[in-house]
């Protein structure tokens, strides 16, 4: 069956179906692997095990960022090659995406008070990243606004392309400006900048979190589509009665 | 005439005759001015030291607030779906929307700033920088409100949405802004650093905005 084939919400529906016990599965091992090795490791030198809060933190804040990549792709998806689950794709991503914001910006909060002495700052990486929440929860709200489905798909696509911008200023916040939070660890030029002990807990972390997204997302993607049925059944059945 | 020059000339003749113009949005930024020192308390040293920060809020509260004058009057009596049809790119069409709405809302927005630099104690040079980086700054706030205006067009209910929508991409300019005016009265920084960044935001959302609301108005009327 050619990839092609999954644009058809019927066929999607069903390799989600055969796909999620198997995603979920893979999420939870992932989630119990990961955390082990995070609970192993080594404290760290000045922080004690307040550090390991990292191992929650860091993963969310990409996860964050991707899932806004994600609707982006999405978004051109909609307006350019007229996908059909383009937009259930966008839809179904925008809640997931806002609260591994909501967990980055809380842990960070939380990390931030014994180490920093203060629960926010207003330096440029956090800023950014509740700016990020904020946009999160206004496609949200530009989605419920709007009562047509693909008139709502539309209106929200541009407006996260036109948010698409935010992502390279968080990115590269604490290169280009003088912040209190560290610059970057791992994604950088050079190598990264952890030691393997901890560097591997974080990763195995990452693709927890990511197995946890995939899982959520296409789940969400198949509310959607179950919802969008329900709603063209009810006006059907409105039209019936009405024409009867 | 041009169709251009002849719609530009028309939104500032209704923005002008029609209520909730541009006054409107100069008594909004002088009763905004007036509630600070009811907050803040009448400290006039601290008044002067917030006044570019209180200038620079409340005329993004004022020319947000005037934003749905801007797509939504034209959808509601129809034209809109004149200047659809029209054979004029769309994108310039938006655009030239934009400047009259800045002309007619933003500009005197500016031109108010001296008589309420006197209300917050401001001295000339601090208030000739509010001015100044207004000035730059107020066409940024209209194009990229043009966006939100855009997206929020055919909604009833979309006054509330339209601010969520703006704001968060205003936040740059409104940073620039008021560093620029702190810059000119305390210094250390040079005055000419974050104008130029603010100069640079504005003429990228004066091509930006044009295209997004334009794209945002193709895809979303029906």
């Amino acid at each position: 069956m050619p990839i092609i084939d999954l644009a058809n919400p019927s066929r999607f529906l069903a390799l989600v179906g055969r796909l999620s016990p198997w995603l979920a599965a893979a999420t939870l091992l992932a989630f119990a692997y990961g955390l082990s090795q995070a609970y192993l490791a080594p404290d760290d030198y000045q922080q004690g095990a307040t550090a390991k809060i990292m191992f929650i933190h860091v993963p969310s804040a990409w996860l964050a960022m991707g899932c806004w990549a994600v609707m982006t792709i999405a978004a051109l998806g909609t307006l350019v090659w007229r996908h059909p689950l383009a937009d259930v794709a966008a839809k179904a991503a925008a809640p997931i995406g806002a609260a591994f914001t909501l967990i980055c910006l809380v842990t960070g909060s939380l990390w931030g008070r014994p180490m920093w002495g203060t629960y926010w700052v207003w330096d440029a990486r956090l800023t950014s990243v509740l700016v990020l929440f904020l946009m999160y929860l206004g496609v949200i709200a530009l989605w419920r606004t709007i009562d047509d489905p693909s008139r709502a798909a539309r209106a929200a696509a541009v407006l996260t392309l036109v948010g698409a911008v935010n992502l390279p200023i968080i990115k590269f916040s604490v290169d280009w400006w003088n912040t209190l939070h560290q610059p970057a660890s791992v994604v950088r030029l050079g190598a990264p900048a952890m030691h393997p002990a901890i560097l591997t807990p974080l990763l195995i972390m990452a693709v927890a979190f990511l197995l946890l997204f995939l899982t959520l997302h296409l789940a969400a993607m198949r509310n959607e589509i179950m919802r969008r049925r329900v709603r063209t059944m009810l006006m059907m059945q409105a039209d019936a009665a009405a024409g009867s | 005439m041009t169709a251009l020059s002849a719609l530009l000339l028309r939104d500032m003749r209704l923005a002008v005759r029609v209520g909730g113009g541009a006054l409107i949005g100069v008594l909004f930024f002088l009763i905004v001015v007036t509630l600070m020192p009811f907050a803040i308390g009448p400290d006039l040293v601290l008044l002067a030291r917030i006044g570019p920060a209180i200038l620079w809020l409340g005329a993004l509260l004022a020319s947000l607030l005037a934003l749905d004058r801007l797509i939504a009057a034209d959808h509601e009596d129809g034209s809109l779906d004149l200047i659809l049809m029209g054979r004029v790119p769309l994108e310039l069409t938006v655009a030239v929307k934009a400047v009259a709405h800045w002309l007619t809302t933003g500009l005197p927005l500016v031109i108010a700033v001296p008589l309420l630099g006197l209300l917050l104690n401001l001295d000339p040079k601090a208030t000739g920088a509010v001015a100044l980086t207004l000035l730059i700054g107020t066409p940024a706030l209209t194009f990229i409100g043009l966006i939100g205006a855009a997206l929020s067009v055919a909604l009833r209910r979309g006054g509330l949405l339209l601010a969520v929508l703006v704001l968060p991409l205003t936040i740059p300019v409104l940073i620039f802004g008021v560093a620029a005016s702190n810059a000119a009265i305390v210094g250390p920084v040079a005055f000419g650093t974050p104008l130029t960044i603010l100069s640079a935001f504005t003429l990228a959302s004066i091509v930006l905005g044009p295209f997004a609301a334009a794209a945002a108005l193709r895809h979303g009327m029906e």
